[in-house]
This record gives C-alpha cells, structure tokens and sequence, in this order.
C-alpha cells in the first residue's frame, strides 16, 4: 500500500503537468496509465478555465480567447478553487490580472474583471422585498428629519471605481455605445445593481459614488451628502436616491441616534 | 467493522418511503432553457439540477427554479461532496446541502462514488476512489454521514473511470453493492459510466451489470461520451455529456429495464447543449420505452 500516494500525490499531479502521474495506477491491458491520468488533468484545467470564461466575457473579448484562455490557465494553476461551489470562483482573478505581466498592454483589464465578478455578485445577490412607496413617500415627507435618516440598500449594488472608462467599455461590449468612441483614459465609476432579474451597469459621478459609498457604510443622509459635496459643488442626493427607490433598491429607512459626531 | 452501517441503514430505508421520482423521463435543467421550459411546461417526469449551482443566495437561478418546481419533480444532483475522498465532509458544504434541500423539498438526492477535493482545493472533476475495505469503512462513513444530516436516502452514482489502481482488492460492483447494503442507499446507475468504465477497463459488461444492486436502482443516467484511445490503440471513452446517447448505452438501456423494471431516467446533457426541444426528443426515446413497460402486456405487444 506504500506505492499507493491517496488523494495528496493524486491532486498534487492534477495541476502540475511537469510533476509524473500519481504512484499505484494500473491498467487493464498494461496501456500508459500517465495517459489515461491525463483526462483527468485535462478536465481539471478545462472545467476551471471554462468556468473562468463564463464569468468574465468582456475580458475575453478584450484580449481574444486564446490570450484569456492561456491566462486563465495560469490563475487555475496557481489558485484552483477552495469551494465546489464555482459561481464564487472569480474571486481573486483581477488580482491576479493586475499583476499578470503579459496582460499590462491592457491597463483596464483588471479593473474589466473587477467590474464583471461584481455583476456576478449582483446577479446572485439575495432577494429583497423594497420598501414600498407609501412607506418611502411617509419617511422622506419631513424635510427636518431627512440627514438623521440611514438607508438600508439592497445587496445587490456594487460600486466599482476605476481610473479608466470600464462602464462605457463594458456597455461598448454589450452593443450600446460605440466602442471606437470611448475614451479608455476617462476615469469612471461603475454602479451595478440587479434590475429585475438582469444586471445593470451605470457610470455615476464620483460624487454620486460617495453618496452611494457612504450609505452603505451606513452613514446618515445628511453625512452621506457632506461626503458626496465639494465647496464648489454641493451635492443634490435628488437623482441618487430616485435611481435607488426607482430600481427598488431600497430596503428599509431607519433613523440615525440625535447624537452628535458619531461615525458609522 | 462490518456492521458499522447497519442501524443507521435501517433508519434511513425507513425514512425512504416518502416522495420519489416518477417513473420516467427528465432532462437536466440548464439556465439556457429555462424560459422554455416555463412557457411550454414539457410533458417531462421531472427536472435534475446540480445543487453547487444553486448555492447562491438569490437572483434569477432561484427565481426560474422555484417556478419550475412548482410544475414539475425535482431531483438534486450533488457534483461537489467529495463522497469518495480522504479528506473528512465538508460539513459547511453539507450545510449550503441541507439548506437546498429544505428549500426544495426535491424527491430525489443524488451524488457520486468520487472525490474532487482535497487539502481545501476542489478540482471540479470526478476522481476515482480505489475498491478495497479502507476506502469501503471511509466511503461508508460519508455516506451515513451524508444520509444522516440531510435526514433522507441519498442515491449514489456509478462513476466513469479512466484508471484503476493497484491498491484495488476488489471489483466496482461488488464495492458499490457492499456500500449499498451497509448504509442503506440507493444507485443512480449510470449506464453511459457503465459503458465507458467496461469498455476502458476491458471488464465484462453484462457481468458487471447483473452484480450491481439492481434492486436498489432509484434513477437511471443516461449521456454520451467522447472516443479516445489509450497508449496501446485501445478504446478510451470520455464520459463528457456532450453528445446525444449512443446505440450500445440505448440498448443496455433495454436491458437494465428488465432488471429494474420502470424507473425515473435521465437525459444527461451538460456540455454543447442543443436547442430544448433535441434533448426533450432524446430524453423522450427513453420515456417511450418506460411507457411501454407499465403498460399491461396484451398492450405491450401491440407497442413492439
């Protein structure tokens, strides 16, 4: 039984086609068990790059198949999955794209597969019932009470900040816009939420980002605007909250304490 | 050692009596379908589902799987509880399990005699477990496990192997039936596995059908596979579930049947997945079969 490695040299072997197949395989009729043990490590490397490729579909376009399926090969090989649970297997991969050398030619392309593992999370966030309009509409009818208010938001919005144009990259890969417009260099800040039962991708100001930001953070409305206002440009939360409620994003309204100088 | 499964075996056949599977035809269910499936509410026994994909909090996966439900049997097929490993269960994994479950209600939970994780890593594929009583004790000990913490019979599927290993001091069959009698589980017998691992192991197809547990058979897979060859030109199939059903796996169909009378039978397509109405046709070939067997014999004649 000591030829025999178990599941250790058996896994050790799967992912690293430079290491010899595992000790104690046979075969019937005496063929090559490497060669039989290679199917194995072919579905491994597949399965993981093809799980890879369905999550990040505007990475591949950008850098075609065979360069995304190359790098893909590179993170499986370095980080196979801890959970069989594969929709999560995303996790980690911009990482690794920002620092995967052959890849910088494409300065966005991390910020890309951030933005589309934070549609992935959107898509499979939890379901939650809004708030309804008569509950919203009786929160929101007293101006004096509106900066003491915290906004419960819906798990599925995600922000996504980036020095370059990711939302209109993204929407450029999905037919709306044209691609040749967009300018990459424009810094821009990616609001994804579930629509239904799709996922959207919205560019918001920075400012609007920081509203957004602040109220999950759970900060009050009234510290949640200060965050989003410059000196020269005070923020109207208006259109923020109305693309939240009209989205029904928002879950509940609860007040802040009379306190002063909390944070969150 | 021998009777370790025994008490717990007894408790869950008890248990078994519940809801399960319609004797007859179900396709898997693939996003890509499900709006279809809504629409035209297919004239299927049931629908399979690999519960890792549903292991996500909300959205639209559960939003078109409770709806389906609602229409039609629903069998759960676990492709990540690593049954045949070293490794102890995930019990975090067992945990997201009984949740689905709970959430469900499925008539039918099913997994596999293989391994895919070890030491925290998953590698997303069916790896072969040696036959020998070490492995027998630890697969068994899953199994109760398993059956124990869902509070329900669980299937267990035949695998498709590529190798074999000299650690091996007895034959497949005869392990999958010593697992079945000690834990009380069900086979989901796999005839594509059947076919793919007889043919790349040299052993004797019919022989190894007739020493399977038939009597325990719950479910019926049926899928197509991929030709390779070995280092010395022998056939080499893949079980890749990207083509439709071949001839040889039809007609080892017919011949389980006698064994196992009409049973819940599935069309297995997980990979080049065709437009629905293809593998409602395929999965449909086997309901024809199952119909012919439940009808009285003076019909029976007349349908041949």
């Amino acid at each position: 039984m000591s030829r025999f490695g178990g599941d250790a040299a058996f896994a050790a072997a799967l992912l690293d086609p430079a290491q010899p197949a595992p000790p104690g395989l046979v075969s019937w009729n005496g063929s090559d068990p490497a060669q039989r043990f290679g199917v194995h490590r072919n579905n491994v490397i597949v399965s993981l790059i093809d799980a890879l490729a369905d999550s990040f579909p505007v990475v591949q376009q950008l850098v075609g198949e065979a360069f995304f399926r190359a790098m893909a090969h590179e993170f499986a090989r370095r980080s196979p999955p801890r959970s069989p649970v594969l929709a999560w297997y995303g996790d980690g991969f911009a990482d690794f794209v920002a620092a995967f050398p052959p890849a910088a030619g494409v300065p966005y392309l991390a910020d890309m597969a951030r933005l589309e593992y934070a549609r992935l999370l959107a898509f499979h966030a939890a379901d939650a019932a809004p708030l309804p309009v008569a509950a919203v509409a009786a929160c929101l009818a007293d101006p004096a009470m509106l900066p003491r208010l915290r906004l419960q938001l819906h798990s599925s919005l995600l922000l996504v900040g980036s020095p370059f144009a990711i939302a209109s990259l993204w929407g450029a890969h999905q037919g709306i816009g044209d691609l040749a417009a967009v300018d990459p260099l424009q810094p821009e800040c990616a609001l994804v939420l579930r629509q239904g039962l799709s996922v959207a991708v919205i560019a918001v100001s920075p400012a609007t980002a920081r509203f957004i930001a602040a109220l999950q953070r759970g900060a009050a409305l009234g510290d949640a605007v200060q965050e989003a206002s410059t000196k020269e440009a005070p923020f109207d939360p208006a259109p923020a909250l109305g693309l939240l409620i009209g989205n029904d994003l928002l879950l509940g309204i609860g007040q802040a304490p009379r306190e002063q100088g909390e944070q969150p | 050692m021998s009777d370790i499964g025994k008490p717990r075996a007894a408790v869950v056949a008890a248990r078994g009596g519940g809801a399960s599977l319609p004797a007859a035809a179900g396709v898997g269910l693939k996003p890509e379908h499900f709006l279809e499936v809504l629409e035209t509410k297919p004239a299927l026994g049931f629908f399979e589902i690999h519960a890792e994909n549903y292991m996500v909090p909300g959205g639209p996966f559960h939003h078109y799987l409770g709806r389906i439900r609602a229409d039609h049997a629903l069998s759960i097929h676990g492709v990540g509880l690593s049954i045949g490993g070293e490794a102890p269960l995930d019990e975090a994994h067992l945990d997201r399990l009984a949740a689905l479950l709970d959430r469900y209600q499925p008539e039918s939970f099913s997994e596999h005699l293989a391994w895919s994780s070890h030491g925290g890593n998953h590698y997303n594929d069916l790896l072969p477990v040696a036959f020998n009583s070490v492995t027998l004790q630890r697969v068994c000990e899953h199994i109760d496990r398993v059956q124990h913490r869902l509070g329900r019979r669980m299937l267990l599927e035949n695998p498709s192997t590529y190798v074999e290993f000299a650690a091996s001091d007895r034959d497949e069959a005869a392990f999958i039936g010593e697992v079945v009698a000690r834990t009380g589980c069900g086979l989901l017998l796999d005839l594509s596995n059947a076919y793919v691992s007889c043919t790349n192991h040299g052993r004797d197809l019919q022989a190894y059908l007739r020493a399977l547990p038939l009597a325990a058979v719950g479910e019926i897979h049926l899928a197509g596979f991929a030709r390779d060859v070995d280092s010395l030109g022998a056939p080499l199939l893949i079980d890749s579930h990207a083509a439709p059903v071949a001839e040889a796996v039809w007609a080892l169909y017919d011949e389980a049947l006698r064994f196992t009378g009409a049973v819940a039978t599935l069309l297995e397509r997980d990979n080049d997945l065709p437009p629905f109405p293809v593998l409602l046709a395929e999965a449909l070939q086997a309901g024809r079969r199952l119909d012919a067997l439940r009808a009285p014999a003076a019909m029976r004649v007349v349908a041949a």
